[in-house]
């Protein structure tokens, strides 16, 4: 609600000038393909929701100056918690010789894989939104970067932590305990101030990121507390690296991160390729193939539970570079150990100018404690929608 | 096919006479020199455009974007290039960035505004279609001149013109071309019409350009780009709009790491 006002006020003190809007309107059905695990669990099987998503940007001072406000709404009504306001984005930009600066909320990835966005951590997972990492919330900073011959180097003051929503005990994808109020170990709580910086640049074929984080962890460690679990967020401090090299039809790629933090001192990585066979017997379709692999090194019990422990990713996307972009990405996450395995589809093509038609279906399978597929292994859906863009 | 004789005889004449062969080299290298020389110095540009689809039924869509290309002079330099797209909507601030290169794959990075991504893309693809487009990334990508061999074949009518024909093979790998026959016009140099070949060497697509405009004082520009593939019967007509020259655009707009700023 407070956003709510300070994007009106900013709306109305805003520069004179006409704002350009684009947007869309999202019409989702989820469908559910099994019951659920715990019999307290909604067993509606179809649960159709709407979302909005807009973004308005204003440039004056020759461009130098700008804003943009970006909020976003679901709403479905189906009990699940899904149902929710954000802004993604809502900032004033300063465009200098060689800097920029950024203040107010703003989203940032960092990060070459597909399997997972390990060195990413700016943003907070809108885990509601989807189950993919994918989708982020708007997180309030202050960033300065610099560029040159150097590549950029990016300087962020993240003022205000913003706890991961969960979904509602009793719905789908809730899993079997309610999940609590965070609690953080730092007396701040989430108004600990946390810094971020990087350093990228292009050498050639290669593609260079190194970051580094300080502050409160955007996973929590979900704590038993009484009949269900808390999520705690704890302080850490993080270095990154991504890198990507470019060899022709070849991507290879790798994301590390060391962490401090969450129990003793990790390591984790994902690495792989991404292939790309062009222009299929002269069709101008693309066939991309990517496999990865992914190792995490933290104390499963002290740190947040990952799925990503020892899996291998294989996937395959399409684009057939026809008029309506039509495209299609399949993957399969395979735990080494678990054999769990998290298959995952989504495809769309545009009709029209204005029309997007997706379909994305979720299969989740197998796993073992603590590994997090567990509590939701029967939660497998397929998701319709239907986008008018303008 | 008249085209097409007049290749043959210039490759029948290259086998009989490496000497004459020798100096139409010389001379379509030369012809692509100054055609290059004439255009030179014009620092950058920025313009508009409306690209066009249309399939053999008729049906057309439409495309809008903007372009910022900044020149790096001399043979071994390639151009730079952001074009950003406004519509369709779901595209809507989707950018592509090119760092050309002489000698080697050009440097592609593809952003996606939804995410905020910055991802460096694979231009081994050349012969792909560029946003589905009757161009193929090829097409599209700067002309440096070291990413030809040329011929010179002659003189020809071209329109109200008269046109110098100059064979180009690429010299580039992947390319889905065997060879390019190109027409710049005698008076200034311009190409007025490319025809491409395919690998097999048969007729593909012709690319007209017509509506030249100076800017800048002495830099023609095409306002119209129209190319024709003769085996699907779809046509893209490139319609620029808004074009300005020398607008003191820096190397430091066209990083990775600045498209997220770009508009």
């Amino acid at each position: 609600m407070r956003r709510a006002l300070i994007a009106a006020a900013l709306l109305a003190a805003g520069p004179a000038s006409a704002w350009e809007i684009t947007g869309a309107i999202e019409a989702e059905l989820r469908g559910f393909t099994q019951s659920p695990a715990f019999a307290f669990q909604d067993d509606t099987r179809l649960q159709p929701s709407l979302s909005f998503s807009a973004r308005l940007t204003q440039d004056w001072n020759g461009g130098a100056d700008r804003l943009v406000i970006a909020p976003f709404l679901r709403w479905g009504n189906n009990g699940d918690g899904r149902d929710h306001v954000d802004l993604r984005e809502a900032y004033w930009l300063h465009q200098g010789d060689g800097w920029s600066v950024t203040v107010g909320v703003d989203k940032v990835f960092w990060g070459v894989t597909e399997s997972r966005h390990l060195v990413d951590i700016i943003n907070q997972d809108d885990a509601i939104e989807d189950i993919d990492g994918e989708d982020k919330l708007g997180q309030p900073m202050a960033n300065l970067s610099l560029y040159g011959a150097f590549g950029a180097l990016e300087f962020y003051v993240l003022p205000r932590f913003r706890p991961r929503p969960f979904a509602d005990f009793g719905a789908r994808l809730g899993g079997p305990l309610p999940v609590g109020d965070p609690v953080y170990s730092d007396p701040d709580g989430e108004n600990n101030i946390d810094y971020a910086l990087r350093w990228s640049n292009s050498i050639g074929s290669v593609d260079l990121g190194l970051s580094y984080f300080n502050g409160t962890a955007r996973e929590p460690v979900l704590v038993p507390a009484g009949a269900g679990l808390v999520p705690r967020y704890d302080q850490i401090s993080q270095v990154g690296l991504d890198l990507q090299y470019t060899a022709g039809a070849w991507l290879w790629k790798l994301e590390a991160i060391s962490r401090e933090g969450h129990g003793p001192r990790f390591q984790a990585a994902v690495a792989g390729f991404e292939w790309t066979l062009s222009d299929l017997g002269g069709s101008g379709a693309d066939l991309g193939l990517i496999a990865e692999w992914n190792y995490d090194g933290r104390d499963q019990t002290l740190a947040p539970a990952t799925i990503y422990d020892e899996d291998l990713f294989l996937g395959a996307r399409i684009a057939l570079n026809d008029i309506g972009d039509t495209s299609l990405l399949a993957g399969v996450l395979i735990d080494s150990q678990t054999d769990a395995r998290v298959l995952s589809v989504e495809a769309q093509r545009r009709f029209g100018d204005n029309w997007l038609l997706g379909v994305e279906g979720r299969f989740l399978s197998g796993g073992v404690a603590p590994d997090p597929i567990t509590a939701i292994n029967r939660d497998d859906f397929v998701a319709l929608t239907l986008r008018r863009s303008f | 096919m008249k085209h097409a004789l007049v290749a043959a005889a210039a490759v029948a004449l290259s086998i009989a006479a490496p000497a004459a062969a020798q100096d139409a080299a010389a001379r379509g290298l030369e012809i692509a020199r100054e055609a290059e020389r004439r255009d030179t110095g014009w620092r950058d540009e920025q313009v508009s455009m409306t690209m066009l689809l249309q399939d053999r039924k008729g049906t057309t869509r439409e495309r809008t974007l903007r372009m910022m290309i900044l020149e790096v002079p001399g043979e071994t330099g390639g151009d730079k290039s952001i074009a950003v797209f406004d519509s369709p909507p779901d595209l809507t601030g989707t950018i592509l960035l090119t760092h050309a290169r002489v000698g080697a794959d050009d440097d592609q990075w593809l952003y996606l505004p939804a995410l905020k991504r910055v991802k460096r893309i694979s231009s081994s693809n050349k012969t792909g279609a560029f946003f589905a487009s009757e161009f193929a990334y090829e097409d599209i990508a700067a002309p440096e001149i070291g990413k030809f061999s040329y011929l010179y074949v002659g003189q020809k009518s071209c329109g109200s013109l008269t046109c110098y024909v100059v064979e180009r093979k690429p010299a580039y790998r992947n390319s889905g071309y065997s060879k390019q026959v190109t027409y710049f016009d005698t008076q200034a140099y311009r190409p007025q019409r490319i025809e491409y070949f395919d690998r097999r060497g048969a007729p593909m697509k012709v690319l007209t350009l017509t509506g030249y405009r100076k800017f800048g004082g002495r830099f023609w520009r095409a306002q119209t780009l129209t190319m024709s593939n003769r085996k699907t019967g779809r046509t893209t007509v490139l319609k620029y709009g808004n074009r300005s020259l020398g607008t003191g655009l820096s190397d430091a707009t066209f990083s990775q790491q600045n498209l997220r700023n770009i508009r």
